[in-house]
């Protein structure tokens, strides 16, 4: 195992290296400061004067009017493309239009940053539903929670003021000036690498054994860049990043798992630099960092040990000689044990949600981990955006505690947090993992769930549970056995609506507020908030909120699956 | 809100054309000048005609061939429908389809390989793949086939394992990944020394 621990020890260590100085550069671009290059600015105040935007900023209700508002026409346009998509060019393998309860949860999935899919891409998509639908949205929404993620920073950084920003220029930002030229060259070195990128059909070869054999292929290293980088993780081929097409190498599986946690990393630096306080960073980058490693610690051996069942058939699982052994199911050879567990530790962390073996094959302690983590919220570093604003709501609960534990009036970073603010907190946090229990228990107990169910036994009941925890989390990784319904698509779309939106909306109202309120400076009595302490209360507000509200429905799935 | 909904609708229309073609187009343009073999799938030829992709397993049954590990595809190796197979880590049907796999195994290879026990066998070659299209086998899963394969073939064991050893991709700069030994290409040079 020394080899693979070594790879997920090099990774964290590339990880944080690349994420400080781009954290940097982020929160120098989404501020005051920032003066483009003239032909950069060119492009800049066109956009801004094709939508007749302007530059005044808006407050926290006008700021998410207009991002729902743009997004709701996202919606309603991806949802045509999908339907329409026969009639529609660049069409050569002639896909005909999607199902309308396939086509509902696959817009939702996409403008919520989910890319949770009920469809297998190669056989479901044109090549124009790739491109102009969905790749768009993986670029789209995640600059969404990007800029949510600046105005509410902004709210925290700011003193008597009502504006938190102004959306299209946080949009644009988002866009051009990070997610457009990573991808561009992710998107480069993965062709470089092997990773189709082609607007042939599939191609057709006749095999040694005189088969024919189709195969699929299309523009897929585009959409794998920013599938990676904006936390979306939808994948161009129905097997996601396992398939040869998407990720051929070791080192390619290195870079697109380096790609799922950079900007949620690098968000983390911005906002310590963002609110000139960059001490205040460290505590949630520690508390992010060390329940990514605990969650890596607890899945890599789980899947070395094996499955029952591997581990009853007798046949030779034991790592070395040339095999990675293990739990192989459903993996694939190139990444062996480890770099499948680091991968699916930081894709359930992230809410990105790309996978690069299969997680309904994972052992049972193997699967607890990502759903815990899913569960969190997705703030172990999450979502580009949406997890560092839903680890705010944590941050103010944490605030609040401490409060109460040395009573003084709670305040963070020189704001005082009041009832709204702990209020909105609490909706903010609590109010998905509630779906999730709710929705999986509306499918398991009135049985028009048990359909997509599709293994037996308690494994069953984590399929469900993981597909809710994924949805309602915008991850959109799967158990992938659970199939689609017309109950459980439709079902899908509402908890990817509300759990997208009503966090979004209660942390632009968290960082309105406190836009609002003067800064006192600490003293004496001032709970410190920058140190190991405050991390350490973080994680254990997680845990105690998070944690207890997932162990009944863990104790029905997983864990009474690692005990059988 | 209606002008919003207004800004939005020119805003799409930008993101579409930026996003949704320019940059595909862009990064198509650069694969296609720069990487095209790579980037239209890594297809190999054999005399004119396209045999399969380095990246994409195939079946192979024959016994003078490597085979590659099991799909849970339909049919099997299809890389027009990637899948995993899903099964949980204590369901039945896995405990079963692991059972008839070394059960299999042991029938061919145990001809070639005296005194072969279930304990001998690789773990990936009774997995399904993850893509059900995985190219590799590991090391040890060629090692178990490499007697089989050269005595139906008349070739020493030593020259199958050199050719094992040749088509063995080792780790990304010797540290990212797994070894693995691509099946496809691996046979095609066993084709192309029997034709020599």
């Amino acid at each position: 195992m020394g080899q693979g621990i070594a790879q997920i020890l090099v990774y964290t260590v590339v990880l944080l290296a690349l994420a400080y100085p781009l954290g940097t550069y982020m929160a120098w671009v989404y501020s005051d400061r920032f003066r483009a290059p003239r032909w950069l600015a060119a492009p800049e105040k066109g956009f801004l004067r094709l939508v007749g935007a302007g530059t005044s900023e808006h407050d926290w209700k006008s700021y998410a009017k207009t991002a729902l508002g743009f997004m709701a026409v996202f919606a309603v346009l991806l949802y045509l493309l999908l339907r329409l998509q026969g009639h529609l060019p660049l069409n050569p393998d002639g896909m005909k239009g999607v199902l309308p309860d396939i086509s509902m949860n696959t817009t939702a999935s996409f403008i919520t940053n989910t890319n949770w899919q009920y469809y297998g891409g190669e056989f479901t998509m044109s090549y124009l539903s790739q491109m102009v639908g969905l790749a768009v949205q993986n670029f789209v929404s995640a600059a969404l929670g990007m800029a949510v993620l600046a105005a509410v920073i902004r709210g925290f950084a700011r003193r008597s003021r009502r504006e938190l920003g102004n959306f299209w220029v946080d949009l644009y930002r988002s866009l051009v000036y990070i997610l457009l030229p990573l991808s561009l060259v992710v998107g480069a070195i993965l062709i470089s690498q092997g990773v189709v990128q082609t607007f042939s059909g599939h191609a057709t070869a006749h095999t040694l054994e005189g088969a024919t054999q189709t195969i699929a292929r299309g523009p897929a290293a585009s959409q794998i860049a920013i599938k990676q980088l904006g936390t979306n993780g939808g994948g161009f081929f129905n097997s996601n990043s396992a398939v040869p097409f998407e990720n051929p190498t070791g080192f390619t599986n290195f870079l697109e798992a380096i790609c799922i946690l950079l900007i949620p990393a690098a968000q983390v630096f911005m906002f310590g630099r963002m609110i000139a306080l960059r001490r205040q960073a460290l505590p949630l980058l520690g508390a992010m960092l060390a329940m990514f490693l605990i969650g890596v610690a607890i899945l890599l051996p789980a899947e070395q040990h094996g499955s029952q069942v591997l581990r009853a058939s007798g046949v030779n699982i034991t790592q070395g000689q040339g095999q990675s052994g293990g739990n192989m199911s459903d993996k694939e050879v190139r990444f062996g044990i480890a770099n499948t567990a680091l991968w699916a530790t930081a894709t359930t962390n992230a809410s990105n949600g790309s996978v690069n073996g299969g997680h309904d094959a994972l052992t049972a302690t193997g699967g607890a981990v990502p759903i815990v983590n899913m569960f969190t919220g997705e703030v172990i570093f999450g979502g580009v955006g949406s997890g560092l604003y839903g680890m705010f709501f944590y941050v103010i609960i944490a605030v609040f505690v401490a409060g109460l534990m040395v009573g003084r009036t709670p305040e963070y970073l020189g704001k005082k947090i009041e009832a709204r603010e702990i209020k909105i907190a609490a909706v903010g946090a609590l109010f998905v993992p509630t779906i999730v229990l709710l929705f999986t228990a509306i499918s398991v107990v009135t049985g028009h769930g048990l359909a997509s169910i599709y293994n037996p036994g308690a494994h069953g009941f984590s399929e469900a549970l993981y597909a809710y925890d994924s949805q309602a989390n915008n991850n959109g990784s799967a158990f992938a056995g659970y199939g689609a319904t017309e109950f459980s698509a439709l079902a899908g779309t509402i908890v990817l609506w509300l759990g997208r939106f009503v966090p979004l909306i209660a942390a632009l109202a968290i960082g309105g507020s406190l836009a609002q309120k003067r800064v006192s400076p600490p003293s004496a009595g001032t709970f410190r908030t920058d140190g190991v302490t405050f991390g350490v209360l973080v994680v254990g507000v997680i845990v105690l909120t998070a944690g207890l509200m997932i162990f009944p429905a863990l104790s029905l799935g997983p864990i009474v699956e690692a005990l059988s | 809100m209606t002008r919003v909904l207004g800004r939005s609708v020119v805003a799409v229309v930008l993101c579409t054309l930026v996003f949704g073609l320019a940059y595909p187009l862009l990064l198509t343009g650069f694969a296609q000048a720069f990487f095209s073999g790579k980037a239209n799938g890594s297809l190999l030829d054999l005399n004119g005609r396209v045999v399969g992709s380095k990246l994409v397993a195939q079946g192979f049954a024959g016994a003078k061939y490597f085979h590659p590990r099991p799909s849970a595809t339909s049919p099997a190796y299809n890389a027009g429908a990637t899948t995993f197979a899903n099964l949980g880590p204590t369901n039945p049907d896995l405990a079963k389809a692991v059972r008839q796999r070394a059960r299999a195994i042991l029938k061919l290879e145990g001809p070639y390989n005296p005194g072969l026990t279930v304990g001998d066998i690789p773990v990936d070659a009774v997995t399904t793949s993850g893509s059900g299209i995985d190219p590799e086998i590991s090391p040890a899963n060629a090692q178990l086939q490499a007697a089989r394969v050269s005595s139906v073939r008349g070739l020493s064991k030593q020259r199958v394992l050199d050719l094992v050893g040749k088509y063995t991709a080792g780790r990304s700069w010797d540290f990212f990944g797994e070894p693995g030994v691509n099946v496809l290409e691996l046979n095609l040079a066993l084709d192309r020394e029997a034709a020599s």
